[in-house]
């Protein structure tokens, strides 16, 4: 199959291994990837700012560089359920009907790496081999706004060597809502603290999720304390195998 | 006019700080929220229907809204034909004087009070207390919260903030309670034994409503420790305050709202004590009764089509015990008689976003969604958020922020931007970096940095290394590949992005 990967701009200015995980992960399962290099950011930090309308030009680039792709995957839940979810909203927000028209043909295509693979696909085990003690955090956009399940742990207890951990009270949000960790400092400082204390009493090696930005707020924490656990996406875990560790 | 109110003293960060740095006080939170939360969870999951009866739930209040106007008239109507007065209120200050005209008129220097969040909006106690008039509140955590000269906290729980012994202490000081222990039954013990006295000796009583309805004039409460029935039914003059979108059409409607609101709010599966009265009857109850149909913003709030789902609202308060965000900052940082997810929205829009403090609420989520999840009327708490942080921010002069936010959408509106951005970023990180990540941030964004490290960029960005990898392997021979779909439509060339 055709796959057009969509690289978020996070991912692919600050954790481009992710991307390029992806890319072998799915090359690996027998699809071509393409890269249009045309897209740049979906808009989610904008929108869910406040910037409406400075988010509409990035929703219409979007759609613009996405227009002919059969599929789009992305290794981010929060960007998949901004285009999903939010573009909708925003387009019709703006009265453009034509932009509504274009989100609706667009959005049945765009998926997660996790409920493509899963749900899509119809994949569990993905021929990955991660010899490491691993918990998962199951992001919120994830969870609530796509709804992919379970699909991530499935792929995850298939993986060769690899020991998953229960995460306690995994489904509580780990504080980082995009600007709230800056404009609400402290009150995300104190969701992350109680979401650090239940990722090293797991005493995972790693930390998982689908989702560069949560990883970056939950392994800056990591980091700041000195704990020695890890973040990894999800996605570098199931593309390495004995030969190429990605993670 | 004391605490309560709608107005928030502070912006949200700002009267965040206070719980955030009480130990105490985040502890009671952390306890009572996750217990109401498991709780609530298991008393949902007993019904098979749940789904179906949101929708039924939403619809029926969005029913209702859509003809809020002619609903109003026929309530009045019905609640007139059977002996009772309407009024209408417009704003806070109408709805004090309405109620504390009422209670001098017949004479009163104390009236006992069901729970009821709407006199807390209007700041009825001080509005009547200004009159010479001494409000009692008869729910138990509301009278706590009223000894302790504190704020509800919590829209079910007003004193969720509180502990047992810090109640005990409080009961000895104001009420005179000789108690040994802080034992619940001792403490309820304590407190009723007050409360009887004056539900025998006083002559006005005034209540909320949790839902009127249009066709019959009734008017309903519902409660857990029957405070509200006494109230309802002992004295002789009864004045209900209610917000105009408590109303429903029909009287079957109620039926799918006791199911939904029990489940939702206390985890029970029916409420121990439900109170119906319509108008007056001779003999039997109060026999003068007064309906103060408050608007205070809502018709404004009615006027917005995103907005207006807000006014579903049935005040089950799940919302508040899901969130992550009143979990650790508790109620009092809302500012606002409504807190948590619904207070962040509510709040805003009743003082129809005129008010710079409660412009600070829509930001006090991180978009987690759960609130949503549990809302009975499926109230999408993170899509009005969104919407009113939307309308906020246009309404807001160029400050450092939105340049910031019109830079950067300026910037990734071109790829080769973008691009360019990236390249001076990792430049620029130089002087931030310690251990090959950056610990602290210089401006607006030091707030991050407090307590977390930031990755360092990268040296090569995804798209550098798509441009340069070596071509893939191509695709293996396989049987069980998927089928290549038809592609239909030749793809747009894509061009080439160095410039
Ligand atoms: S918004 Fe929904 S969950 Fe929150 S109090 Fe209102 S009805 Fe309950």
């Amino acid at each position: 199959m055709r796959i057009d990967l969509f690289i978020t701009c996070l991912n692919d200015a600050l954790f481009p291994r992710t991307g390029e995980a992806t890319v072998r992960l799915l090359e690996r399962l027998g699809h071509t990837v393409h890269f249009n290099p045309e897209q740049t950011c979906c808009g989610q930090m904008h929108a869910n700012s406040g910037y409406r309308r400075e988010a509409l030009p990035l929703v219409r680039r979007f759609v613009r560089t996405f227009r002919d792709a059969d599929v789009i995957v992305a290794p981010s839940g929060s960007c998949v359920a901004t285009v999903r979810d939010l573009y909708p909203r925003l387009a019709e927000w703006s009265g453009d009907s034509e932009l509504l028209d274009a989100v609706h043909a667009l959005s049945g295509r765009v998926f997660e790496l996790s409920e493509f693979l899963v749900h899509r696909l119809g994949l569990e085990d993905v021929g990955a081999y991660y010899p490491h003690r691993v918990t998962y955090h199951p992001t919120c956009h994830s969870l609530r706004i796509l709804r992919v399940g379970d699909a991530p742990l499935r792929l995850l207890r298939s993986v060769r060597g690899l020991a998953l951990v229960e995460l306690p009270q995994a489904d509580q949000c780990c504080g980082f809502g995009g600007t709230f960790a800056v404009k609400n400092a402290d009150t995300s400082t104190a969701m992350l603290a109680d979401k650090l204390q239940h990722v090293m009493a797991t005493r995972a090696e790693a930390c998982a999720a689908a989702d560069n930005s949560c990883l970056m707020h939950i392994g800056g924490g990591l980091g700041r304390l000195r704990s020695g656990t890890r973040v990894v996406h999800l996605a570098e875990i199931l593309a390495s195998t004995e030969h190429e560790v990605y993670a | 006019m004391s605490g309560g109110g709608i107005k928030p003293a502070q912006p949200f960060a700002q009267a965040a700080r206070v719980t955030l740095a009480n130990a105490q006080m985040r502890r009671n939170l952390r306890h009572a929220t996750t217990t109401i939360r498991d709780k609530r969870q298991r008393a949902v999951s007993e019904l098979p229907d749940w789904e179906a009866l949101r929708d039924e739930g939403a619809a029926l209040k969005d029913h209702a809204l859509a003809n809020l106007g002619e609903l109003l008239l026929d309530l009045e109507a019905a609640v007139q034909a059977r002996g009772g007065q309407v009024h209408w209120a417009r704003d806070a200050h109408e709805a004090r004087e309405i109620v504390a005209r009422i209670a001098v008129r017949h004479g009163a220097r104390e009236v006992i009070k069901v729970k009821s969040i709407s006199t807390d909006e209007i700041e009825l106690n001080a509005g009547l207390e200004a009159h010479g008039v001494h409000a009692i509140e008869t729910d138990l955590a509301e009278l706590i919260v009223q000894l302790a000269e504190d704020r509800p906290s919590h829209i079910l729980v007003p004193a969720i903030h509180r502990n047992r012994a810090e109640i005990r202490d409080l009961f000895r000081r104001r009420l005179g309670a000789e108690l040994l222990t802080d034992d619940p039954a001792a403490l309820a013990e304590a407190a009723r034994a007050y409360l009887r006295g004056k539900f025998l000796s006083t002559r006005v009583a005034v209540s909320g409503a949790n839902f009127a309805v249009a066709e019959t004039g009734t008017v309903c409460v519902v409660e857990s420790e029957g405070n509200g029935r006494m109230c309802v039914t002992l004295p002789d003059v009864l004045i209900s305050v209610m917000g105009i979108e408590k109303v429903l059409a029909a009287w079957s409607d109620v039926a799918v709202f006791l199911r939904l609101l029990p489940r939702s709010s206390t985890a029970e599966r029916m409420n121990p004590y439900t109170s119906f009265w319509s108008g007056v009857t001779p003999g039997d109850g109060p026999q003068e009764f007064h309906l103060v149909l408050l608007d205070n913003g809502r018709s404004a709030v009615l006027a917005d089509q995103v907005g207006r789902q807000t006014l579903r609202c049935i005040r089950c308060s799940a919302c508040l015990n899901v969130c992550p965000v009143y979990e650790r900052t508790g109620g009092h940082a809302y500012g606002s008689v409504y807190p948590g997810p619904i207070g962040a929205i509510l709040t805003p829009q009743l003082l129809q976003l005129e008010d710079a403090n409660a412009n600070t609420l829509p930001w006090a989520s991180s978009l987690c969604g759960a609130c949503y999840d549990a809302c009975p009327v499926k109230i999408n708490i993170p899509e009005v958020l969104l919407h009113l942080r939307g309308q906020i921010t246009g309404q807001r002069p160029l400050d450092a922020e939105a340049v910031a936010f019109r830079s950067a959408a300026w910037i990734m509106s071109e790829p080769f931007r973008f691009e360019g951005a990236i390249r001076l970023a990792r430049l620029g990180q130089g002087p931030l970096l310690r251990d090959g990540a950056i610990r602290a941030l210089p401006g607006l964004l030091g707030g991050w940095t407090e307590a977390r490290d930031l990755p360092a960029f990268p040296q090569r960005s995804f798209r550098e290394w798509w441009r340069t990898r070596p071509a893939p392997p191509a695709p293996p021979e396989r049987a069980d590949a998927a089928p290549e779909p038809d592609l239909g439509e030749p793809l747009a060339p894509h061009r080439e992005e160095t410039r």
